[in-house]
């Protein structure tokens, strides 16, 4: 499905990933540990094609093709889809009249279409009916953010989920609703690939495998007891492995 | 549906120069050119076979023209050689138009393209189509020419009814003011008159417009509204041009007198073609609790100067000006709105949003006064500036000058600039970088187009996603 081989990636003349290699199976979840400022984010926004983060090496292959060089939309459209860790507000753009934007670009549906599939799915998620009336995270709380993020992830049923953080800043019950929707979708057969500094989410869901970047470099690989470790002994641990 | 298909066919096409096409030399009846001098506007007036005080007032008006230096602030029309450019130009109609098939076919079919006669049969009271220098085609619903409303090509309306043209041509908006409003009055054409009687409401809008139909051509057009006492009219402005060589001048005029408890609203969707420079003088006298709203929508043309003004001259007068600019590409918009609170208890609102794309220029100006005695009146200007990329600029240049110490004047100014992170977001979602800007863009001036009719809406909605897919090319 995502095949990561030997990725070097700089941000203005600056070195944050020094050859990291990954690959996450069909129906696979991957969890992607370490501490700030290790690369973590690097590695998610540079699968989404993020223009600011330059490939000096190595590819990034997707259902056996190079994506490396695509753009953005296009990678969105083979199936990719990036939860931010931080999502921008737009003005005066309705969250119905965008995600019925992202529906038509990505699934092909018209409006009407996608109008029944969101309010069907905002009632499965138990999210509030009113947020569909507001300008797109405008005044939205952290916890409303992701919420929004997981909606859209759980209309467009990706091929690819890559969750930047989806657990930081949001409340108990937040945390829930994130991993409930993440294991609907791996269960419908979605590969996952999550990033998260705490671990906390972890708890409602089963990784297939737990990686931990350090410097930009993957420096351990394993099974989910890797967590409790980091848990118990900190990331320092993890070197002397 | 044939209208449907017709709108559609509009909303698809990849540009305005699309629906309307390469301007065709036409026959013209009449042509003045050359200096502009006493003996043109003589002439000009006896083609339009005057009374004598209209002349009188041409005349008078251009010895202002004469007299007044060029505005300091203005760039970009003294380039203009004014006497190279036709100012006078009828178009040649074979027989009186009571319909569009009394038109020639070029003229008619120009506006077909534009989908106005469809408008006006679906949802507006009455039409006045200007061709040129000349309305070619006014039409006002029968019911409603029954209640009173006057809804006439300026002209007629100088013939017809010259005790109340003369109450207020020139009152409003006079020729003294700058050297373009002078230059306007002595060589004004075309244009609608509207009169709303006491207490009558006109539930769907009358829509005036305006297409210059070749290069090098003056367009002087005066539309004059009076809305009498208690009276309702929503009156709406369209601009367009197709594409030719050489610049076409546009120096227009509209002068509104809402009358005690008068609601008029005002909009003006202006699309010229990147040819014409474009200079509109508007402005509005409100008398006690009278409301004006004026919508100012600048999309084309080459360099547009537009600022629609309201002088609450009644206690209790109220106005809104929503000011819309986008300058895509080496254009210029120098737009703003004038307020002028003359009265105690008036209240005015001015929202300007302008959007600099491609290396286009936006320039607010604007100007509150709120004068000594009016008391408890209240100002509020908000100007929002969205810049979408690094060639791009916005500057605003508001004044504001409050005499009335129990008065308030409240300003803001935000800009706002297209982050790669935000574009990132949009793209991620499958949304491509040019369809991210006018997503972008028609959220950054939603607030306006809740205001507009669905038709309009959709319209300018079309039009925003062009001016960005035309140069687009990336991805």
């Amino acid at each position: 499905m995502l095949k990561v081989d030997n990725l070097r990636v700089k941000v203005e003349d600056k070195e944050i990933l020094k050859g990291i290699s990954l690959t996450v199976d069909k129906g696979e979840l991957h969890v992607v540990m370490g501490p700030n400022g290790s690369g973590k984010s690097t590695l998610a926004l540079t699968i989404a094609g993020h223009p600011r983060y330059q490939v000096i090496d190595g590819r990034i292959l997707f259902e056996g093709e190079d994506i490396t060089n695509l753009p953005p939309e296009e990678r969105a459209k083979r199936g990719i889809f990036l939860s931010f860790q931080h999502p921008i507000e737009v003005e005066g753009v309705k969250v119905i009249q965008f995600l019925q934007r992202v529906l038509k670009n990505l699934k092909g549906l018209d409006e009407i279409q996608a109008y029944e599939l969101i309010f069907n799915a905002v009632q499965e998620l138990g999210l509030d009916e009113s947020m569909l009336a507001r300008f797109l995270n405008v005044g939205f709380s952290g916890g409303e953010r992701k919420k929004l993020e997981m909606l859209q992830a759980y209309l467009v049923k990706p091929k690819l989920l890559i969750l930047d953080e989806p657990d930081s800043g949001v409340d108990v019950d937040s945390l829930k609703m994130i991993a409930s929707v993440i294991n609907k979708l791996h269960e419908e057969g979605t590969s996952v690939l999550l990033i998260t500094h705490y671990g906390r989410i972890l708890e409602h869901l089963k990784p297939n495998r737990v990686h931990v970047i350090k410097e930009g470099k993957i420096v351990a690989s394993d099974g989910v007891e890797l967590v409790k470790m980091i848990e118990e002994k900190g990331f320092a641990a993890v070197e002397e492995l | 549906m044939s209208e449907h298909s017709k709108l559609e066919e509009i909303l698809k096409a990849g540009s305005l120069e699309e629906i309307l096409g390469t301007a065709v030399p036409y026959p013209k009846e009449i042509e003045l050119k050359g200096k502009i001098s006493r003996e043109t506007v003589e002439e000009l007036s006896r083609i339009k076979n005057e009374p004598e005080w209209m002349l009188r007032h041409r005349l008078k008006a251009l010895e202002l023209f004469e007299k007044l230096p060029m505005p300091k602030w203005v760039v970009g029309i003294e380039e203009l050689d004014l006497e190279s450019f036709s100012l006078y130009s009828k178009p040649e109609l074979e027989r009186e138009v009571k319909d569009w098939d009394d038109l020639p076919e070029n003229i008619r079919r120009t506006f077909e393209r534009l989908n106005i006669p469809e408008i006006e049969k679906k949802f507006l009271s009455g039409l006045t189509a200007v061709f040129d220098s000349e309305s070619v085609y006014s039409q006002l619903k029968e019911e409603f020419e029954k209640k009173g409303i006057i809804m006439l090509p300026m002209e007629e309306a100088v013939k017809r009814y010259p005790d109340l043209v003369k109450r207020y041509f020139g009152k409003v908006f006079p020729p003294g003011e700058h050297k373009f409003s002078a230059l306007h009055h002595a060589l004004w054409s075309g244009g609608a008159f509207v009169y709303i009687p006491k207490g009558v409401r006109v539930p769907f809008p009358i829509e005036a417009f305006f297409v210059i139909g070749s290069a090098l051509e003056g367009q002087f057009e005066h539309t004059l509204l009076i809305a009498d006492e208690g009276s309702y009219v929503h009156f709406i402005e369209g601009c367009s041009a197709p594409m030719y060589k050489g610049f076409s001048f546009h120096d227009g005029m509209v002068e509104i007198y809402a009358h005690k408890g008068a609601t008029v609203k005002f909009t003006t969707i202006q699309n010229w073609s990147r040819n014409v420079i474009n200079f509109n003088n508007k402005r509005a006298i409100i008398e006690e609790n009278a409301y004006v709203e004026w919508i100012e929508g600048s999309i084309g043309s080459h360099i547009t100067y537009t600022y629609p003004s309201s002088v609450l001259k009644g206690e209790g007068a109220r106005t809104a000006q929503y000011v819309v600019s986008l300058s895509n590409g080496p254009y210029l918009k120098d737009t703003g709105a004038k307020t002028w609170h003359l009265a105690p208890n008036t209240s005015s609102k001015i929202v300007s949003k302008s959007i600099s794309a491609n290396g286009g220029i936006n320039i607010y100006r604007g100007l509150v006064r709120i004068a000594k005695g009016a008391k408890n009146s209240t100002a509020t200007v908000s100007c929002d500036s969205l810049i979408l990329d690094e060639k791009s600029k916005a500057y605003t240049y508001p004044h504001n000058q409050n005499d009335e110490p129990s008065a308030s004047i409240i300003h803001e100014a935000t800009t706002g600039r297209l982050s790669e992170d935000k574009l990132f977001y949009l793209n991620s979602r499958g949304i491509k970088e040019e369809e991210a800007k006018s997503l972008i863009v028609l959220g950054f001036i939603s607030e306006i187009l809740e205001g507009l009719p669905f038709e309009y809406v959709e319209v300018l909605k079309k039009v925003i996603e062009l001016e960005f897919s035309e140069i687009g090319g990336v991805g």
